[in-house]
């Protein structure tokens, strides 16, 4: 994770679950990410995974990444280049997932005002998203200090091996 | 100030004086992954340099998603599995001995006061039994593997109160399902729910364990019910020993209350596809439906299959619908046998499945292909869940699923009762 993201909105709604994002059927059938990840949010947008662009940015409303714990969710998400998660809330585990591989998740209160397509740029240390497009500032709720250290290293695994210890 | 019960396991699990809101390392009581998550957690633990895990006792490995393997893809996760917990001394429940969260409960490794883990959002059925249990990702899962430690942030609780005996045919399903439509998919997020009231006091382990189950469809990170005789007799039925009552403080600082009356409280269904889309049997009698599934971690126990086979008994399901159904554990099973309900079921037509998830997951028995319904006891019914994303999946109680499946369309169980 570098601190700062700029890269293309993709706007979905509220209440995303994580069988949109990549169904239990295919997690459930297949273990390669690569082949995994070609039916990230299939469902929602056709060829997703083959039309984003590394470091283009899922911007959703409430309760992002609601139902299942799987983590694939998340890694898939990470795997088809996405650089951040924008949400006005998601559910929890996603959250802890996200940030344990290395996937930035982001609150924010004014998603609504982010369109699809809007070039965004985030700062995660300074806590800032800027929208370039509309040349707008939006504030983001902080990212604990622990979790950003995670982040930082690219996930839990990657904290680990820099570190050579558990964060706790 | 007083505590609520969340407070009270996380305060004890960090040694720190925790509130609501509170971020603490605690230690935790047991750990399970199952074929669905482990292996993403046995890869991150070989990894990070994992040698030995922390409390080999207290780790659950469990095969129950897809249990006997449909695809060789799935043979490969479940010898992984094998090989690490006989690597490492984990408890291994094989295929075929049931559902990961009804064999936890069945375990003794979850009791009043412990803080327990799962890679599986449907670890808050725990709280049933007066425990705080809430789901984790595969990676973290790893590092308590490790060390037996994660970070939580202490969540505030929402109360809901349940008054009012319940009507015949009226299931603690209906009840929880009433309770997701009120609250909403999010409406919890975060939080812990507990559920009290005189309704719930009078509910059985198995119905206590149905409203815990679905705790997470409102978003919630547990479901939580006081430790009463109710649950310290269960554990002793289990040779348990560390059965304590607990609840939470009168002067416990709750972030909500909701409160039910469940005096007329109809059949609830869930309607596509999403959880807290529920609506009373009335409005949706009547939809055909080809599959009826009996079984899932929220209503796959006994007295699930007790009040179904009682709808099924002597009668045969609808010609072109298929009922399935899968015990929750292999003790379920066995009891089952012994009282006569599988073989009500055989009878009936209905297809019995090896204890297990059955085609809750959407992997394997009872595919549901483009434009099929299914009416189901689990407990989510979103768009691809069950197999095709143009499928539709209707959620409610084991009393509407027999009811439905004796029909083959969604029909009020109270009907049976005047026939
Ligand atoms: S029965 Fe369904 S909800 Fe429960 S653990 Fe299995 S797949 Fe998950």
């Amino acid at each position: 994770m570098s601190a700062k993201i700029v890269g293309r909105v993709w706007k979905f709604g509220d209440d995303i679950n994580t069988d949109l994002i990549i169904a239990g059927k295919y997690k459930l059938s297949i273990t390669n990410i690569d082949e995994l990840a070609k039916h990230a949010m299939e469902a929602l947008i056709p060829n997703f995974a083959e039309r984003v662009k590394r470091g283009d940015i899922i911007v959703a409303g409430r309760n992002f990444g609601c139902g299942s714990s799987r983590e694939q969710a998340p890694l898939v998400l990470k795997h088809i280049g996405i650089g951040a998660v924008i949400a006005e809330s998601f559910a929890r585990i996603f959250y802890r997932n996200a940030i344990n591989i290395g996937l930035p998740a982001i609150e924010c209160r004014d998603t609504s005002r982010i369109l699809d397509g809007d070039i965004l740029e985030v700062n995660l240390l300074e806590g800032y998203v800027k929208n370039l497009t509309r040349n707008e500032i939006y504030s983001i709720k902080p990212i604990p200090p622990a979790l950003l250290e995670i982040l930082a290293s690219g996930g839990l695994v990657n904290y680990v091996k820099k570190y050579g210890r558990l964060p706790w | 100030m007083g505590k609520t019960v969340a407070e009270k396991i996380l305060s004890l699990a960090s040694g720190k004086d925790a509130y609501a809101g509170d971020i603490v390392i605690a230690r935790v009581d047991a750990a399970m992954a199952h074929d669905g998550t482990a292996l993403l957690a046995i890869e991150a633990f070989n990894e990070m340099g994992g040698r030995s895990l922390w409390d080999p006792s207290k780790v659950v490995l469990v095969i129950d998603h897809v249990a006997p393997s449909a695809t060789e893809s799935f043979s490969k996760v479940h010898k992984a599995m094998r090989e690490f917990a006989c690597i490492h001394g984990a408890n291994l429940y094989d295929a075929g001995s049931g559902i990961c969260h009804q064999l936890m409960v069945e375990s003794g490794l979850v009791y009043p006061g412990a803080l327990v883990v799962g890679a599986d959002s449907h670890t808050c059925t725990y709280g049933a039994l007066g425990a705080f249990a809430t789901g984790i990702g595969s990676t973290e899962m790893a590092a308590v593997f490790m060390s037996g430690k994660l970070w939580f942030r202490v969540p505030e609780t929402l109360l809901v109160e349940v008054s009012g005996s319940l009507p015949p045919m009226i299931l603690p399903k209906d009840v929880i399902l009433k309770v997701v439509g009120m609250v909403g998919a999010d409406g919890a997020t975060y939080k812990a729910v507990e559920f009290c009231g005189p309704t719930v006091k009078a509910m059985s382990i198995d119905g206590r364990l149905t409203l815990c189950n679905m705790a997470v469809e409102m978003g919630a990170k547990t479901g939580i019910i006081e430790a009463d005789k109710k649950v310290i007799d269960y554990l002793t039925s289990l040779g348990v020993k560390y059965g304590i009552e607990l609840r939470s403080d009168e002067d416990a600082e709750f972030s909500g209350k909701i409160s039910l009356d469940v005096s007329d409280l109809e059949p609830q269904v869930a309607c596509p596809h999403s959880v807290d889309n529920v609506r009373p049997v009335s409005e949706v009698e009547g939809i055909e439906v080809n599959q009826v599934f009996l079984g899932s971690c929220t209503n796959g126990r006994l007295e699930d299959l007790r009040v179904a086979a009682e709808i099924l008994r002597g009668k045969s399901v609808k010609r072109g619908v298929r009922m399935i159904v899968a015990p929750a554990s292999r003790s379920i099973y066995l009891q089952a046998l012994k009282e006569g309900l599988i073989e009500v079921f055989v009878r009936a037509g209905c297809i019995v499945c090896n204890p297990g998830c059955g085609p809750c997951a959407g992997a394997h028995q009872g595919i549901l292909a483009p434009n099929e319904v299914c009416l189901s006891t689990s407990n989510r019914n979103f768009k691809g869940r069950m197999g095709s994303v143009d499928a539709e999946i209707y959620l409610a109680s084991p009393a509407t699923a027999a009811a439905t499946a004796l029909e083959g369309k969604i029909t009020d169980p109270r009907r049976l009762l005047k026939s």
